[in-house]
């Protein structure tokens, strides 16, 4: 099939997979037993309100209905109002949102700038001293807690003697923004760097020790281009799909970091909101969660279509 | 005339596993004359793989070659440096492999794996490289090579995979060409296809061959020299059809008596008793002497070389004599 | 594994054959994860005879001291001992861990079995309902999840039972498809077994391997997700001790006491590590072939 049509076939796929999430994040508030409308509330719960929120959201009607108004709501871009801030949901969220992107985005870079040079020499010189003091990395990297790497930053690079970067916030400005989310990228990144270095470097040494490795060295082919031509090409492949589970892991990893460091981006809006028991914030940023790493999956999956001709053929 | 285009001379090549060293080949010499094909057959295990890639200095990771010398026209491989070996790879010896799908890139098109040496090691300019490709497809029977060159390995059947790989083969005109089991993973009608054209490039190319193989039947039907190999050693070498009509080998004969024959009824399928012996801890004096069905005492210790034995043909068993003595008795391909 | 390494992969069988048991000693990771593990949980298990300290008797005139003979790592904002803390932190976060990850592995499991091994639609929807839930960020979820619920240890096991079972299902069902082809399958059906039969006594004991490999890593990722929970505020309630909880009540000391919130973070790495010891261990000697 070709690739406009791999690239439908996924959309769909992508589609069912969000309406599930939607599903997923509508029973939340039904979860709690008891009154939806009176647990939403919480102390602020008077007769009046409550029958006030009854009516809105259709409480007393069977669940496919509210279900339905939901959805129906959703399509059209509302996604409830706060029910602290009395602004609608979404707007809490768009406000928010550049922050997270941006750790999103700089955390990525980080993590691909310290995890790649890593594994590509652990994969080069396998066996080496080099490859087994990266392959420590993973082994312990990967019980520390991110937000501990974040405050053991804080401690080295923001309080005390060193006071390089900021303690919290946001900045203003690019630079200002740069300089701030400086450490939270760096926190975001460390926490991802174990994993990423232990599955580059198997993937890598899938490719090194290829046969068709061999066989270009048996034409006699200069080493550079045996590892530029015939290795690279398929060590990105690989490389992408590992990158895009660690995007994955990344997107939620933010949530805490936002904490940490007092970023105001929608996972600091998150918890805010789950400590305000404000249901329709935590919904609406929850979906938006999901659809960011339902994104990541299927743009990595297009690329991964895009440059390997063997996944076409499902 | 017929001087060898490749001596080997007592190679061996050795990996460390935790239990210990192992020696993979531990002294295995042959010839190939300039012209033909030789048959390197032995079980699996028997280091025959292992012996082959270490001509052009491609084993694996872990081993390495730790003796022995291998001339290829004079030139010693196993002394060259780096450069010269590469140097060699493709333009004087190419290399065939067992399992084509993994020897090619899957992410690049066939046409352009069998251009690239033309491309990179000739100077050809791209259009030259190309229809030389198409040249060669169509020397190794690949229907259609226009089309097919625009197609990635996994679109090919295994049959046409192989050819691919011959062709990236032949692409730099080699003298000779190492065959590791070329056809074992195909299936045995296009296995024939296979030899067949092997055989005629061979033929018309005057190129030399050596073609490692489990399969005796297969190695009879291509090869005019063969070198038995057991447990990382050569233990009879000598042309074919004399070989295998009068070994002088027990591990030739069992070998040869084993492989079931439509011809003759038996009641039971012959076997080597026993297994191969543990290549970090091989068995003293000859390796083959606890299986052997014609054992004497002297062979218990003490190292056995290839000696040669007039007529091109050499064997490591001091007692040959009982093995050709078995085989006149009861002739294990009859009539010859 | 390349054509090329074949002839090593085969002198190294006779090696494998060797089995499970007599192999464990001699494999060092798994050796060194087995006793750093079994130092922290007899430690954490002995917490009440060797710790001179009660981790929840507060002293408020002796907050926030520095390290000193009676307590080596000083005591935090409520006067509590600090090395107590950490060392009984071992019988909550650890114990929580392991006792968290029982209910997504038997779930998983079941799951991955049936699904694998009946394909059809039940593998359509459980596939389905894993790529619903993969699609949300672990700790979203699982925060979102107590959320919901509510804090407290027992929201916990129900919510990381509600996210864990995936992995267990994806790993399980992967081994199931590959050896529901092979021969030993093929015969049990064509000998005319119940498919519970077959499912329970064939297939079980042969994919199980690499879901207890992987029990290991989760148990880490546990470990994680209450002590995060924990930071958060949404986890173990306190005053029992927590990991997490710690590190957050020291972070506004971290310029005058960082003792507080830095060594719960090592208590962390140190289970982490042994358990990662253990799993990389037990994949090496598991290995199927």
């Amino acid at each position: 099939m070709s690739l406009a049509a791999y690239v439908a076939r996924r959309l769909l796929q992508m589609v069912l997979v969000v309406f599930g999430v939607t599903i997923l994040v509508f029973f939340l508030i039904h979860l709690v037993p008891g009154d939806p409308a009176r647990t939403m509330l919480g102390v602020r719960a008077t007769p009046e309100r409550v029958k006030l929120l009854h009516e809105q959201w259709g409480l007393n009607k069977p669940l496919p209905v509210q279900y339905e108004r939901f959805m129906e709501r959703l399509v059209r871009g509302n996604l409830g109002n706060s029910l602290f801030y009395s602004v609608p949901a979404g707007r809490l969220v768009l406000d928010r949102l550049p922050v997270t992107l941006w750790l999103i985005g700089l955390g990525a870079l980080f993590s691909v700038l310290i995890a790649v040079p890593l594994a590509t020499i652990a994969a080069a010189k396998r066996e080496g001293v080099p490859d087994h003091a990266i392959r420590v990395v993973p082994l312990v990297g990967l019980g520390f807690p991110s937000f501990w790497i974040g405050i053991m930053l804080l401690l080295a690079f923001a309080l005390n003697s060193g006071r390089l970067f900021p303690v919290g916030g946001y900045g203003s400005g690019f630079v200002g923004h740069l300089h701030s989310m400086f450490l939270p990228a760096l926190t975001v990144a460390l926490g991802l760097v174990p994993i990423l270095v232990r599955s580059l470097r198997a993937s890598l040494l899938e490719v090194f020790e290829a046969d068709y490795i061999t066989t270009a060295r048996s034409k006699g082919l200069p080493e550079r281009r045996v590892l530029i031509r015939h290795g690279l090409r398929n060590a990105i492949i690989s490389t992408i799909s590992v990158l895009a589970v660690s995007i994955g892991f990344l997107v939620g990893g933010t949530l805490i970091i936002e904490q940490v460091y007092a970023l105001p981006g929608i996972g600091q809006l998150m918890i805010n909101s789950i400590l305000a028991r404000d249901f329709p914030v935590v919904q609406a940023v929850a979906l938006v969660f999901a659809v960011m790493v339902v994104l990541v999956y299927l743009i990595s999956d297009i690329v991964h279509a895009a440059l390997d001709p063997r996944v076409r053929f499902d | 005339m017929n001087e060898p285009i490749l001596k080997v001379r007592d190679l061996h090549v050795e990996f460390p596993l935790a239990r210990g060293l192992v020696r993979a080949v531990d002294g295995a010499s042959f010839d190939v004359i300039r012209g033909e094909a030789l048959g390197l057959v032995g079980e699996s295990g028997s280091g025959k793989t292992m012996a082959l890639r270490a001509l052009v200095g491609l084993l694996p990771r872990q081993a390495n070659l730790a003796g022995g010398e291998i001339l290829f026209e004079g030139v010693d491989l196993a002394r060259a440096s780096t450069d010269n070996l590469r140097e060699i790879r493709g333009r004087q010896v190419a290399m065939i492999f067992q399992e084509p799908l993994t020897a090619l890139n899957p992410v690049m098109r066939v046409g352009d794996q069998i251009a690239e040496g033309p491309l990179v090691r000739l100077g050809y300019h791209r259009r030259r490289a190309r229809e030389r490709a198409l040249e060669l497809m169509g020397h190794v029977g690949i229907p259609d090579p226009v089309r097919r060159y625009q197609a990635y390995p996994h679109e090919l059947s295994g049959g046409m995979q192989q050819r691919v790989v011959i062709a990236i083969a032949l692409s730099l005109e080699p003298k000779l060409i190492l065959c590791d089991e070329p056809t074992t993973a195909l299936d045995v009608t296009i296995q024939d296809q296979i030899l067949k054209l092997l055989e005629s490039l061979r033929s018309e190319l005057h190129m030399s061959v050596v073609f490692v193989s489990h399969d005796l039947a297969v190695v009879a039907q291509t090869c005019q020299t063969v070198a038995v190999m057991y447990a990382g050693q050569v233990v009879e070498t000598g042309p074919i059809e004399a070989v295998f009509q009068e070994p002088r080998h027990p591990y030739t004969l069992s070998l040869l008596r084993s492989v079931p024959d439509f011809d003759v009824v038996r009641e039971t399928l012959a076997t080597i008793p026993g297994s191969p012996p543990d290549l970090a801890a091989p068995p003293a004096g000859c390796r083959f002497h606890p299986r052997c069905p014609f054992v004497q005492p002297d062979c218990t210790t003490g190292d056995f070389p290839l000696r040669p034995l007039g007529g091109d043909r050499a064997t490591a068993c001091i007692h040959s004599e009982l093995a050709v003595d078995d085989v006149r008795r009861e002739p294990v391909i009859a009539g010859g | 594994m390349t054509a090329a390494a074949e002839p090593i992969v085969e002198a190294a069988i006779v090696e494998h054959r060797r089995g499970f048991r007599r192999r464990w000693y001699r494999t060092p990771s798994f050796v060194a994860g087995i006793s750093i593990l079994g130092a922290v949980t007899l430690l954490g298990a002995l917490a009440p005879v060797v710790m001179w300290h009660d981790p929840i008797q507060q002293n408020l005139l002796a907050s926030l001291q520095g390290p000193s003979w009676s307590h080596p790592l000083g005591t935090d904002q409520l006067g509590r001992d600090v090395l107590s803390r950490v060392v009984y932190g071992v019988r909550t976060d650890l114990k929580i861990a392991v006792l968290a990850v029982l209910i997504p592995f038997c779930v998983g499991t079941v799951i991955g079995l049936v699904s694998g091994y009946f394909g059809g639609w039940v593998d359509s929807i459980a596939g389905w309902a894993v790529s619903v839930v993969v699609a949300f960020p672990f700790y979203v979820l699982i925060i979102a999840l107590v959320f919901a619920l509510g804090s407290g240890t027992r929201n916990i096991y129900i919510a990381i039972a509600l996210v864990g079972w995936v992995s267990y299902t994806r790993i399980v069902r992967g081994e199931v498809l590959v050896a529901k082809r092979r021969e030993y399958i093929l015969a049990a059906r064509a000998a005319g077994l119940s498919n519970l039969r077959i499912i329970g006594r064939h297939l079980f004991p042969n994919v199980i391997t690499q879901a207890i490999v992987f029990s290991m890593s989760d148990i880490v990722l546990s470990i994680l997700a209450i002590v995060t929970l924990g930071y958060l505020g949404l986890g173990v309630q306190p005053p029992t001790p927590d990991w997490g909880r710690m590190i957050a009540d020291g972070q506004p000391f971290l310029t005058t006491r960082w003792e507080l919130a830095t060594f719960p973070g090592f208590a962390v790495i140190l289970t982490a590590l042994a358990l990662s010891l253990i799993a990389d261990g037990l994949a090496d000697l598991l290995r199927p072939e």
